[in-house]
């Protein structure tokens, strides 16, 4: 990749600036473009939520911020990922060597994933797993490590920690599960942690528990943490700001109040209005308000903008001419629609 | 539950169902120990009702399904269909029973097989149930119970792996009606389901009990998605219902302090919403050796030391809303925004 653009933040307060990112895939069937121009940036102690759909491109992009996606020639990744490190030094992942992507993961930005039995080693005990990371980019004895471990998993809120640290993986709840994983992430006080789904295989009073440790840490420590998700619910409890992602690309961005009270793309409007209200529960049954159609499939996008076979205020000659610009709607509300203000009745 | 002299009885009746796994066999060296996965639960479903069964993973709810549709034989308790009681039924005498009440799977990926046409996947409980039909008419009865679920007869020919998962979900549900059932037993349905695509078949599932004059337990453990759906909410913990009532009252006036928690849970798409959550501590407790007396006591911020003792009974406190909690003291709150 070329580096003409300078590692340059404009803010001391950016952990993350995601310039122009694109991953594709190369299968048998064709190039599979999963991510296209996406742009964000995030500041210490933020929280930004990524919610879209399956086949949306927001796990491919928290892979491709890591380099977790497949190597070359089967997977590229083209644009800027500047992460400013825990030692204030800005790097961009997109073309760092793999060796020094190492010491990057864990140290400086770390991830959660979605399937907490699937992400831990069943054959190894979780003290030994989290002490690996620790050992290894900290340089510590295996008993120091321990030692810090034990603080790890205490600080998790998992009861009796010492014990535990001999524990297998199998011995422990999904809820705990996902408490080691979480104190696995932040073995290394990491800057930047991206958790991709932490809370969607766990019951909802288990979830509640780990949005709380997952807040709390964060005012703790002051890190950059980027919520995968397609809960709304979890969105609205947790984010700072929300990027909504459809079939590859950023479609609307925003604070997230503004976000719910007036969202401006036609899809982050199905989204919210086709979840059941709690508070109309029980009252009649008007059918819920589903978006029709299914997310276009990536090897035939239609033409122009990606939403407009299932959008209601689709306009044909107008939505199907290119695809739609990203538009500064408002101070810091982007949206990916030529006809919001049409559609909304809000002055653009 | 509730007295109908006039009317016929309950489509279902679930009388203190129980089912314990392991058990009484000795080992070598020990006792094997039980897991009472379904421990004394009992329920009716009157005639076009949906009745949801609630609870975290764990609790029971898909064990009681599965017992329901007798895919696995009950350790005691009693089940009747249509006030035929089929809890003890042979495989054989179960058959006719089996065309009455169907089940919609969670994964539509991993409930087709992969190889078969979506003609003979829907087919497939017409050619046991009715080994003589031409094929033909099998053929016809599969494009009318597709058009019911919003697909074309086109998509017969074609295979699983070229659908969406919403469209598989349809499939499943064209499979468990093509035999004109009364009871659809729903595991979670839409659970594997992106939201968009979670409505359309939530619509279409109301759509389809409306016209068909459908009865359905819906098994979920979606509080929102059960809000919408149900007529009547049952909620079980660790094997047992801890309450059960209409859908506004349990929402708006929740009286087992489980439900208060759980519905505390719940996430609201709502970021100006400020609320006040109760965080149960810890996890569920283990079902191999579940607390004495009440099995929510560990967790409960309510909880006595009269808790222990023995354990509650569902009773009704108000009408047609049951509970099983000692503490009749308690106001609990309802989800932010909710009032009777």
């Amino acid at each position: 990749m070329t580096q003409t653009a300078p590692r340059v933040m404009q803010d001391e307060e950016d952990v993350l600036d995601v310039r122009n990112l694109g991953i594709s895939f190369r299968t048998p069937a064709g190039e599979i473009p999963a991510v296209r121009d996406v742009s964000f940036r995030i500041r210490r102690g933020e929280t930004l939520a990524l919610v879209g759909e399956s086949g949306s491109g927001k796990s491919v992009t928290s892979l491709g911020i890591l380099r977790l996606t497949p190597k070359p020639p089967f997977c590229s990744i083209t644009g800027q990922v500047l992460l400013r490190g825990r030692d204030g030094t800005v790097r961009d992942l997109a073309s760092l060597p793999e060796d020094e992507m190492r010491d990057v993961r864990g140290r400086d930005a770390a991830m959660v994933f979605q399937e907490p039995m699937t992400s831990l080693n069943p054959v190894h005990r979780v003290g030994d797993q989290i002490a690996e990371s620790i050992r290894f980019h900290e340089g510590l004895s295996r008993r120091a490590a321990l030692d810090k471990a034990a603080g790890l998993l205490d600080l998790v809120g998992i009861p009796d920690p010492r014990r535990r640290l001999g524990a297998y993986p199998h011995e422990l709840s999904g809820g705990m599960r996902q408490r080691v994983m979480i104190a696995m992430a932040l073995a290394c006080e990491p800057r930047l942690l991206i958790a991709d789904e932490p809370t969607t295989a766990l019951d909802v009073t288990i979830q509640a528990q780990i949005l709380d440790l997952l807040r709390r840490l964060q005012e703790r420590t002051r890190m950059a943490v980027i919520f995968i998700t397609h809960n709304l619910g979890v969105v609205a409890e947790i984010a700072d700001r929300v990027m909504v992602m459809y079939s590859g690309r950023v479609v609307e961005q925003a604070a997230v109040r503004p976000l719910f009270r007036s969202p401006l793309m036609p899809y982050t409007r199905g989204l919210l209005r086709s979840v059941p209200r709690l508070d109309f529960a029980g009252l009649g049954r008007e059918p819920l308000a589903a978006i029709p159609g299914t997310v276009p499939d990536p090897l035939e996008p239609p033409p122009g903008c990606s939403f407009g076979p299932r959008c209601g205020g689709f306009l044909p000659g107008t939505c199907d001419a290119a695809v739609p610009p990203l538009e500064e709607a408002r101070p810091g509300h982007q949206v990916r629609c030529v006809r919001w203000s049409a559609l909304t009745g809000e002055a653009a | 539950m509730h007295p109908q002299p006039n009317e016929a009885p309950p489509l279902l009746e679930v009388q203190e169902l129980r089912k314990w796994y392991g058990g009484p066999r000795e080992g070598l060296f020990r006792r094997r120990s039980v897991v009472k996965a379904v421990d004394g639960v009992s329920f009716d479903i009157r005639r076009g009702e949906v009745l949801s069964l609630v609870g975290e993973s764990g609790s029971g709810k898909s064990t009681v399904g599965r017992t329901v549709l007798r895919l696995t034989s009950p350790t005691s308790g009693r089940i009747r269909f249509a006030g035929d009681d089929i809890t003890t039924l042979s495989r054989d005498a179960m058959r006719p029973f089996r065309q009455k009440m169907q089940l919609v799977f969670q994964d539509p990926y991993a409930s087709l097989n992969p190889k078969m046409t979506v003609e003979d996947i829907v087919g497939a409980p017409v050619e046991i149930h009715e080994p003589g039909l031409p094929r033909a008419a099998r053929r016809q009865r599969v494009e009318e119970t597709l058009a019911l679920v919003g697909l074309l007869p086109s998509h017969a020919a074609r295979y699983p792996h070229e659908f969406s998962g919403g469209q598989r979900q349809r499939i499943g549900i064209a499979r468990a009606l093509i035999m004109q059932p009364q009871l659809l037993i729903a595991d979670e349905p839409v659970s594997a389901l992106d939201v968009s695509i979670q409505a359309q078949v939530v619509n279409l599932m109301l759509e389809l009990k409306e016209r068909l004059g459908l009865t359905i337990l819906f098994i979920s453990h979606d509080l929102a998605v059960v809000g919408h759906i149900s007529d009547r909410i049952a909620v079980m913990y660790l094997g047992r219902l801890v309450e059960v009532a209409p859908t506004r009252a349990l929402f708006t006036m929740p009286r087992h302090p489980y439900t208060e928690a759980l519905l505390s849970a719940v996430p609201i798409p709502d970021p100006t919403i400020q609320r006040e959550r109760i965080m149960l501590t810890g996890d569920m407790p283990s079902p191999l050796d579940p607390p004495s007396g009440c099995s929510f006591r560990t967790r409960c911020r309510y909880a006595l030391p009269a808790c222990a003792g023995a354990v509650p009974a569902l009773r009704e406190v108000a009408p047609g809303h049951m509970k099983a909690c000692i503490r009749d003291d308690l106001h609990l709150a309802a989800p932010t925004g909710l009032a009777a």
